[in-house]
C-alpha cells in the first residue's frame, strides 16, 4: 500500500489517539453550549453535568473492553440496577455507619465483577452469541435486582450522596472521580492485557493460534465490565441517593452508543477507552444542547434522537476514514 | 442402520423440532401446573400473543438473514409509533381501518428505507444504524403522542385481532399463518429469497455473480420496518388502545424468537418457520411463568435462566482448536 506522507503521519496520530475527532465533536458542543447560553459553561453547571452522566462515563468505559474483544454486553444496564439495590439495601441492614457504607460499596464492586464474569462464562464459556446470550443474563440480573428490592425507594445515609455533591478542599467530589477513572484509563492502555484484547478482538483465531489464551482474555473483558458497571451503580447512588432495581436498564444502549461516539469500532480490535468516557459526555452535552438552544418541549427528545444518530453516523465515518 | 440413527439425530436436532417439543413440553408442563392451561382457548389467546411477536420477528428475521452483521434495533420504536399513528388515526371507528394501516405501513417503510440507505450507502453497521435510528422513533413518539392523547381501536380491527374470525379462529392468527406461508415461498421460492441467502453466506461471491446486494439488503430494511408497523397496527387492536411505548417489550425478543428458531445472527441460514416456533416459545414460556404465581423477580430470574438454557440447543459458536 503506498500513501502519500502527510496521510500516514496523519493516519499514525489517529491510530495512537483514535479520541481525536470525539474530542472534536466534544469541545464543538461545548462551544455551541455556551453560545446557545452562557450559563451552561459554568463552573456549577459542568459540575452538574459530569455528576449526572458519571456513571454514563463508567458505564461507556466498562463496556468498552468487551467491545475491543468483538464481544457485547447487553446486561450492563441490569448490572448497574442490581449493585445499586445490593449497596442501598446492605447499607441499611447494616445499619448506615461509615464503616457499613464501605463495605457495602466493596461488596457491590465485588457482586457487579462475579456478574461479569458470569456473562464471561456463558458468553464465553458455553460459546453463545453475546448479544442475545448477555439479553438474557440481563434478565436474570434484574431477576435478582428485583428480589433484592423489588420496589424502587430505600434512602441512602445522607453523607452518601452529601459526599457525592459535595466538595473537597473546594474542588467538587466528582472530579476527583472523573481524575481517578483518567488515572485508571491511563494504567489500563499501558498493559500488556490491552493488547493481548486488541488482538483477540482484532482476529480471534490468529490470536489463539500465536498462542494467547483468547478464553481467558475474553472472560476477564466482561469480568472488567461488570467491574466498572459496579462503580457506575456507585455514581448512580450518589446521584439518586437511593435504590431502584431497574435504575440502569435504559442505560444499556447509551453506552454502547458512548463507546461509538468515543471512536471505536464495534467489531473489535481497535478503540479508545478514553473515547467512550468522551463519548458519555457528548450524549449529555447533546441533551444539554437541545434542551438549551430552546426547542420546545415535545420536540426536544426527537431531536436529541436525531442529533444522536447523526453524531453515530458521522463517528462511524469519521473513524473509517481514518484508519483506511 | 448408522446412518438412519444419524438422521434421525440431525432432524432431533433441527431447530424447529427442538421448539416445536419444547413448546409441547411446557403446554404439558402448564396443563399439569394449573389445569386448563393447554385449553383450546387459552391455546389461542397464546398463539394471538404470539402472532405479534411473531410478525414482527419476520422482519427482524429478514434483516438477519441478510448477514453483515443484519440486526435491526429501531423495530421497538417503529412498533411504538405506528401503535400511536394508527389509534390516532382510528378513533374508535371503521372508517378509520384502512387509512391508518396506510399510514402505518408508510411510517415502517420510511424508516426501514433509511436504516437501508445508511447501512449501504454509508455502510454504517446496522447496529449503530438502527440504534440511533431508535432514539429517533421515541422522540417522533412524544411528539406524536402530545398532539392526541390516546387513539381508541376500530371496533372491526379489535374483532379481527381477537374475536374467531374463520374455523372458530381469529383472524390475527391467520394473518399471522398467511405471512408465514408467504415468508416461506419468498424465501423459497422466489429469485428475491435466494439472493437474501446469498449476500447473507457470502456477500462477495454474490456481488460478482451479479446480485444488487445493496438493493436487497435497502429492502430488507423497509420490510422489516414495514413489518414491525403491521404488528404495532395489530397491537391496538388487542390492547384497545394506544400505549406508551409498547414496542419496547418487542425488540429484544424479535432477536431471540429468530436465534431461537434456528437463524443465526451472521445470517445466510434459517427461515422464518423457526422462528414462528421461537416466537410461540418465547410467549409459551412467559406464559407459564405468569401462570406459576411466582413474585415478579422469581418469574424474571426464570425467564432468564430458561432462555440461556435453551440457547444451549441452538447454533453454538465453534471450539477455536480443532
Amino acid at each position: 500500500m503506498s500513501m502519500p506522507q502527510s496521510t500516514s503521519r496523519q493516519r499514525s496520530v489517529f491510530e495512537r489517539f483514535p479520541f481525536i475527532p470525539a474530542l472534536g465533536i466534544l469541545v464543538a458542543l461545548l462551544i455551541l453550549n455556551g453560545i446557545a447560553e452562557p450559563r451552561s459553561m459554568s463552573y456549577g453547571a459542568i459540575t452538574g453535568l459530569i455528576k449526572t452522566y458519571l456513571a454514563l462515563m463508567f458505564l461507556a468505559v466498562a463496556q468498552s473492553f468487551v467491545v475491543f474483544s468483538a464481544d457485547i454486553d447487553l446486561s450492563v444496564g441490569a448490572i448497574l440496577s442490581l449493585v445499586n439495590v445490593v449497596v442501598v439495601v446492605l447499607i441499611e441492614r447494616l445499619g448506615g455507619g461509615p464503616d457499613s457504607v464501605l463495605l457495602a460499596c466493596l461488596v457491590g464492586v465485588l457482586v457487579g465483577t462475579l456478574a461479569g464474569v458470569f456473562n464471561g462464562l456463558v458468553v464465553v464459556g458455553l460459546r453463545l452469541q453475546p448479544i442475545v446470550a448477555t439479553f438474557a443474563t440481563g434478565i436474570v440480573f434484574t431477576g435478582l435486582a428485583l428480589w433484592v428490592l423489588p420496589v424502587a425507594g430505600m434512602p441512602v445515609p445522607q453523607a452518601f450522596w452529601r459526599t457525592y455533591g459535595g466538595r473537597i478542599f473546594e474542588i467538587p467530589f466528582v472530579f476527583y472521580v472523573v481524575i481517578l477513572l483518567a488515572v485508571f484509563i491511563w494504567l489500563a492502555v499501558r498493559t500488556k492485557y490491552i493488547i493481548e484484547l486488541m488482538a483477540v478482538g482484532d482476529n480471534r483465531l490468529a490470536a489463539y493460534q500465536s498462542g494467547l489464551p483468547v478464553t481467558r482474555i475474553r472472560i476477564k473483558a466482561f469480568a472488567l465490565c461488570g467491574l466498572l458497571s459496579a462503580f457506575a451503580a456507585l455514581c448512580i447512588i450518589g446521584d439518586t441517593a437511593s435504590g431502584d432495581p431497574v435504575v440502569g436498564n435504559a442505560m444499556t444502549l447509551y453506552s454502547v452508543a458512548a463507546v461509538v461516539l468515543g471512536g471505536t469500532a464495534l467489531s473489535g480490535g481497535s478503540g479508545s477507552l478514553l473515547g467512550s468516557a468522551i463519548g458519555a459526555l457528548i450524549l449529555g452535552l447533546i441533551n444539554s444542547f437541545v434542551f438549551f438552544a430552546g426547542v420546545s418541549s415535545e420536540w426536544q427528545n426527537f431531536a436529541q434522537g436525531v442529533a444522536v444518530l447523526v453524531a453515530l453516523m458521522a463517528g462511524v465515518l469519521v473513524t473509517r476514514r481514518i484508519s483506511k | 442402520m448408522t446412518r438412519l440413527s444419524t438422521s434421525i439425530a440431525d432432524l432431533v436436532r433441527t431447530p424447529l423440532v427442538v421448539a416445536l417439543s419444547l413448546i409441547l413440553a411446557l403446554l404439558l408442563l402448564g396443563e399439569l401446573l394449573s389445569p386448563g392451561f393447554a385449553s383450546s382457548s387459552q391455546i389461542m389467546r397464546l398463539l394471538i400473543v404470539a402472532s405479534i411477536l411473531g410478525v414482527v420477528a419476520a422482519g427482524q428475521n429478514l434483516v438477519i438473514l441478510g448477514g453483515r452483521e443484519g440486526i435491526d434495533l429501531s423495530v421497538g420504536g417503529v412498533v411504538s409509533l405506528s401503535a400511536v399513528i394508527a389509534g390516532n388515526m382510528m378513533q374508535g371507528s371503521d372508517a378509520g381501518i384502512i387509512p391508518a394501516i396506510l399510514a402505518c405501513l408508510a411510517t415502517g417503510a420510511f424508516f426501514g428505507l433509511l436504516n437501508g440507505l445508511g447501512v449501504t450507502l454509508l455502510r454504517i453497521p446496522p447496529l449503530i444504524m438502527t440504534l440511533g435510528m431508535l432514539g429517533v422513533l421515541q422522540g417522533l413518539l412524544v411528539v406524536v403522542r402530545s398532539g392526541i392523547p390516546s387513539g381508541l381501536a376500530a371496533p372491526g380491527l379489535a374483532r379481527f385481532v381477537t374475536q374467531p374470525f374463520l374455523f372458530g379462529v381469529p383472524g390475527m392468527i391467520w394473518l399471522w399463518g398467511a405471512i408465514g406461508v408467504l415468508m416461506a415461498l419468498l424465501l423459497r421460492r422466489t429469485l428475491f429469497g435466494y439472493r437474501v441467502y446469498a449476500i447473507g453466506s457470502n456477500e462477495n461471491a454474490a456481488r460478482m455473480a451479479g446480485v444488487p446486494a445493496d438493493l436487497i439488503r435497502i429492502s430488507l430494511f423497509v420490510l422489516s420496518g414495514m413489518f414491525a408497523a403491521v404488528a404495532g397496527f395489530c397491537i391496538i387492536g388487542y390492547a384497545g388502545s394506544s400505549f406508551s411505548n409498547v414496542g419496547a417489550q418487542y425488540m429484544l425478543p424479535s432477536i431471540i424468537a429468530v436465534v431461537l428458531g434456528g437463524t443465526p445472527l451472521s445470517g445466510g441460514k434459517g427461515g422464518y418457520t423457526g422462528t414462528m416456533a421461537g416466537a410461540v416459545l418465547l410467549i409459551v414460556l412467559q406464559s407459564i411463568l405468569t401462570t406459576l404465581n411466582i413474585e415478579e423477580a422469581g418469574r424474571q430470574f426464570a425467564f432468564g435462566a430458561t432462555l440461556l438454557v435453551l440457547m444451549l440447543f441452538y447454533g453454538r459458536g465453534k471450539a477455536l482448536r480443532g
